[in-house]
C-alpha cells in the first residue's frame, strides 16, 4: 500500500531549477532514501512535503488523499539545520512545539515525560537548551519530531552530527518506529545507513530523480556481473584455463590457495564460469559480489555530470 | 488554526512578560520618570544647604541691612574697610564673597562688583540684582514725595494668569492649559515614539532569533508563516500594552499619594470658583487682589494649586485610549515593516541597510513633534498628523490641544488601511525570507519576494 505520493513535482527559484517533474512513491510502514548530492533539490522536496514551501506544478497524496494543512498533524519533520529557542525551557519547549502539532496540553506533557524517561533525560526537563550539548540538544530535537506520532516521519540528514554511540541509538529508534507502523523518508549522504535502513531510494541529481526503486532491486540492476571465487590452485592455471570472455580484474594467493574476482562477460553466464573452474579445481566458495549504494551512487552522479557537461 | 495562533501568542507574551528586564522596566518606569522630574529640583535645593555669608561695602550707603536675607544667604555690612584689605586676607573670613557697591549705583548699572576666590552662583547674582533693582526703584519713587506710598506701592501690585478659552461650535466653551497640553502632548507622543522603537526592535529580534536558531523551519511545519508572524506581533504587542497600563495605574497610584500626603493643605478650587474670584476682585477696583491670609510662599502653593485644578480638566479616558489607539496603531504599522527586515537577514548586524527607510520616519515625527508642541493647528501639523507613517506620534501631540473629529477619525481610518497594506506586503517577504540564508538580500530581491506566488 502506497502511503505518500509526489507526482510530477516541479519547484522553480528565481535564477535555477530546483526540482523537475520528480516522482516518488513510498510504501506505507517503510523506510524510504532521498539520496543525491549537495544541492541536488532533496531538501527542497522534504520542504515540499511539510508544506513549507510550495511547488509550481506537482501534486502530493498522504493516504491517497491531496495533501492538506489537515495533515500537518500527520507529519513530523526534523530538518537538516537543527534549531531550538535557546533560552527556552527543554521541557517548555518540547510541550509548546507538541502543541504546535496539535497535540493537547496534557496529552504533550504526559508524551514529553515518557520520551524523557525512555532516553534518560528527565534531569534536563529545566535546563536550557542553550545549556545543553549539540549530541544533547539533537536528542531533544528527535523526540520533538516523533512527539506526536505522526504516520509520516520526514528526516533531513538525521545521522550528521551524531557520534557513532548515539548514530546507532538513532538508527534503532528508527527501526522501531518502522515497527510501530511508521513510514520514514530521510534524506541522507550516509551511504552505509541507506544499506542498513533502507527498503526504497529514489537518487535525485541536478532536480531530476535519475534513480528510483527498491534497494536490493537496484543493487542487482547495477551488478557489474563479477564473481568471486576461492580455490585450491595456482594463479598461471586460472588464467591459462580461462578464454577471453572471462577477465581477472584481482587475483590474492596464499599458500596453495587463491581468491580471484572474475568479470565475466553478457554473453557468458556465472553457470559457464563455474563450470569451467569445476572441471579444472577444487572450489571452496563462489559468490556474485554486489555494488555498495556508495559505488551505484558515485557512478550515476558522475555519469550524470558528463552528459551534463 | 485559530488555536495555534493563540498558542504562538501565549508564548511570545509569557516568555516576555516573565523576564526580569520587564518586570524591573514595568516598575521602576513610573519611578524613573518621577525622579527625571524631581530630582533635578531636589539636587538644587541640597545645594543651597550650606550658609553663605557675603561681605557688603557699600559706599553709597543706600544698602546698609536692605538686602533680603534667606536661610542660606546672610549678608554682613562691613563699614571702614576697602576691598584691598578684605582681599588680603579673605580666606581667613569665611565670606563667600565680597559686594561692593559704589556711590554711583542710582545711574550706572555697572557699579557693582561681586567678587570671590571662585565663581559665585548665578542664583545668588540674581538674587541680589533683584533686590537692589528693587530699592533703588523704591527709592526713587519715595523721591517724588507722594502721599500714603507704601499703600499706593501695595495696591497697585497686579498678577496677570491668562485663561485660554476655546470656543467649541456646541456650546461648551473649554478652559484650555496649553502649558499642559504641551506636557501631556509631548510626554504621549514620545512614548509612543520610544514604545514603537522598543517594541518593533523586539519584533526585530525575536524574528532572527528564530530564523538564526533555524527553529523557524520546525514552526512553519507546523503553522503558517503569516500566523507566525502575527502571534509574535500580537503578543509584543499585548506585552507593550500591558507595560503601559501597568504605567498608567502605577503613576495614577503615585499622583494620588502625592496629593493625599504631600500636598494635603491644597484645597483645589473649581475652576468656577476661580473665575467667581475674578468677578469679585476686578469689581472691587483697587482693593488688595491679594488675599491677606495667603501664606508667605502663596504664589508657589498656587502654582501648585493650579497644577491640579488644570489636571482635573483633562480627559484621561480619552488621553488614554487615544494613546491606546494610536500606539497599537502605529506598533502594528512598524512592527510588519521591523518583521519583513528581520525575515531578510542573518544576522542583526545586516539589518542597517533596511532599517534607514523605517527609522526616518520616526525620527521624522519627533522632529516635527517640537514644531507641532509650539502649533498645534499649522499645515505641517495636520498633514503629518494624517500621513500614517508619521501619524501616531504627531496626532498624539495634538490630540491634548484639541483637535477636530473629523480629522482623528481620518487618520484612524489611514493608519489602520496602512496598516493592512504593510502588513500584507510584510508577510509576503517574511514567508520567502525566513528560508532564506547566506544570501545578502537587496531591495530588489525583495521585491521578487513579494511577487512570489506562493
Amino acid at each position: 500500500m502506497i502511503l505518500f505520493e509526489a507526482k510530477n513535482v516541479s519547484k522553480k527559484f528565481s535564477n535555477h531549477l530546483a526540482l523537475n517533474r520528480v516522482n516518488i512513491s513510498v510504501p506505507g510502514q517503510s523506510i524510504y532514501g532521498l539520496l543525491g548530492p549537495n544541492g541536488a533539490g532533496k531538501t527542497t522536496l522534504l520542504r515540499i512535503i511539510n508544506q513549507i514551501t510550495a511547488p509550481d506544478s506537482g501534486e502530493l497524496f498522504l493516504n491517497g488523499r491531496k495533501l492538506s494543512s489537515k495533515d500537518i498533524a500527520n507529519i513530523g519533520y526534523m530538518p537538516e539545520e537543527r534549531g531550538l529557542y535557546k533560552k527556552m525551557k527543554v521541557s517548555e519547549q518540547a510541550i509548546y512545539l507538541g502543541r504546535l502539532k496539535g497535540l493537547s496540553n496534557n496529552d504533550a506533557v504526559k508524551r514529553v515525560k515518557h520520551w524523557f524517561e525512555k532516553f534518560e533525560i528527565t534531569d534536563w526537563w529545566n535546563k536550557k537548551v542553550e545549556e545543553l550539548s549539540k549530541g544533547m540538544q539533537q536528542k531533544v530535537q528527535f523526540i520533538i519530531t516523533i512527539l506526536h506520532e505522526p504516520v509520516l516521519l520526514i528526516f533531513d540528514e538525521p545521522f550528521s552530527g551524531f557520534d557513532p554511540v548515539n548514530t546507532e541509538v538513532l538508527k534503532n529508534e528508527v527501526l522501531e518506529l518502522r515497527k510501530r507502523g511508521a513510514t520514514i523518508i530521510f534524506s541522507t549522504h550516509n551511504m552505509s545507513s541507506v544499506e542498513e535502513l533502507c527498503d526504497h531510494i529514489t537518487l535525485i541529481d541536478n532536480a531530476e530523480s535519475i534513480l528510483t526503486g527498491n534497494v536490493a532491486d537496484i543493487k542487482h540492476k547495477f551488478k557489474p556481473g563479477i564473481y568471486e571465487v576461492t580455490l585450491k590452485g595456482d594463479s598461471a592455471e586460472i588464467e591459462r584455463v580461462l578464454n577471453n570472455d572471462y577477465k581477472i580484474i584481482s587475483m590474492k594467493k596464499n599458500g596453495g590457495i587463491c581468491t580471484a574476482r572474475i568479470k565475466i562477460d553478457k554473453t557468458v553466464s556465472n553457470n559457464d564460469l563455474l563450470k569451467l573452474l569445476m572441471s579444472n579445481f577444487h572450489i571452496i566458495s563462489f559468490s556474485e559480489l554486489l555494488p555498495g549504494m556508495n559505488d551505484i551512487f558515485i557512478d550515476l552522479v558522475s555519469k550524470q555530470k558528463k552528459k551534463t557537461a | 488554526m485559530q488555536n495555534k495562533t493563540s498558542l504562538i501568542i501565549a508564548r511570545e507574551y509569557l516568555s516576555r512578560i516573565r523576564k526580569k528586564s520587564f518586570i524591573v522596566m514595568t516598575i521602576l518606569g513610573p519611578i524613573l520618570f518621577a525622579a527625571i522630574i524631581v530630582g533635578p529640583a531636589w539636587f538644587a535645593t541640597m545645594e543651597d544647604r550650606e550658609v553663605r555669608k557675603i561681605a557688603v561695602i557699600d559706599s553709597s550707603r543706600l544698602f546698609i541691612n536692605q538686602l533680603p536675607e534667606t536661610d542660606y544667604l546672610k549678608f554682613d555690612y562691613l563699614e571702614n574697610i576697602t576691598v584691598e584689605e578684605l582681599r588680603g586676607n579673605f580666606s581667613e573670613t569665611h565670606y563667600y564673597a565680597v559686594l561692593y557697591i559704589s556711590h554711583i549705583v542710582t545711574h550706572t548699572p555697572t557699579a557693582v562688583q561681586l567678587m570671590s576666590d571662585r565663581q559665585p552662583s548665578l542664583n545668588i547674582r540674581m538674587h541680589i540684582a533683584n533686590a537692589m533693582e528693587k530699592e533703588i526703584e523704591r527709592q526713587k519713587i519715595m523721591a517724588y514725595d507722594i502721599d500714603n506710598l507704601e499703600n499706593i506701592l501695595q495696591s497697585i501690585k497686579t498678577n496677570i494668569n491668562i485663561r485660554t478659552i476655546i470656543w467649541r461650535d456646541d456650546g461648551e466653551d473649554r478652559e484650555s492649559h496649553p502649558a499642559l497640553a504641551m506636557i501631556i502632548g509631548y510626554v504621549g507622543g514620545f512614548l509612543i515614539y520610544f514604545f514603537i522603537f522598543l517594541f518593533g526592535s523586539q519584533v526585530m529580534r525575536g524574528v532572527i532569533e528564530e530564523k538564526s536558531s533555524r527553529v523557524i523551519e520546525i514552526i512553519i511545519s507546523s503553522v503558517k508563516p503569516f500566523q507566525l508572524m502575527m502571534g509574535k506581533i500580537a503578543g509584543i504587542g499585548m506585552v507593550g500594552l500591558t507595560q503601559f497600563l501597568i504605567w498608567v495605574i502605577l503613576t495614577f497610584i503615585i499622583v494620588a499619594f502625592a496629593r493625599e500626603v504631600v500636598f494635603t493643605e491644597l484645597q483645589t478650587p473649581s475652576s468656577d470658583q476661580v473665575v467667581a474670584e475674578d468677578i469679585i476682585t476686578t469689581g472691587r477696583g483697587t482693593s488688595s487682589l491679594l488675599p491677606e491670609t495667603q501664606p508667605a510662599g502663596g504664589e508657589q502653593y498656587s502654582e501648585v494649586k493650579q497644577v491640579f485644578a488644570s489636571l482635573a480638566t483633562i480627559n484621561f479616558g480619552v488621553m488614554i485610549g487615544s494613546f491606546i489607539f494610536f500606539f497599537l496603531g502605529g506598533y502594528l504599522l512598524y512592527a510588519g515593516l521591523f518583521a519583513a527586515i528581520a525575515s531578510a537577514v542573518d544576522s542583526e548586524s545586516d539589518t542597517q541597510q533596511f532599517m534607514l527607510p523605517v527609522t526616518i520616519p520616526l525620527i521624522l515625527s519627533i522632529i516635527i513633534m517640537m514644531n507641532t508642541i509650539q502649533y498645534p493647528e499649522s499645515s505641517l501639523a495636520f498633514w503629518f498628523s494624517i500621513i500614517p507613517l508619521t501619524s501616531p506620534v504627531i496626532m498624539m501631540v495634538r490630540i491634548p490641544f484639541g483637535v477636530p473629529y473629523w480629522e482623528v477619525a481620518l487618520s484612524m481610518a489611514l493608519l489602520v488601511l496602512a496598516f493592512l497594506f504593510v502588513t500584507w506586503l510584510a508577510g509576503k517577504i517574511y514567508r520567502t525570507g525566513i528560508l532564506m540564508y547566506g544570501k545578502k538580500a537587496n531591495y530588489k530581491e525583495l521585491w521578487k519576494w513579494v511577487t512570489y506566488r506562493n
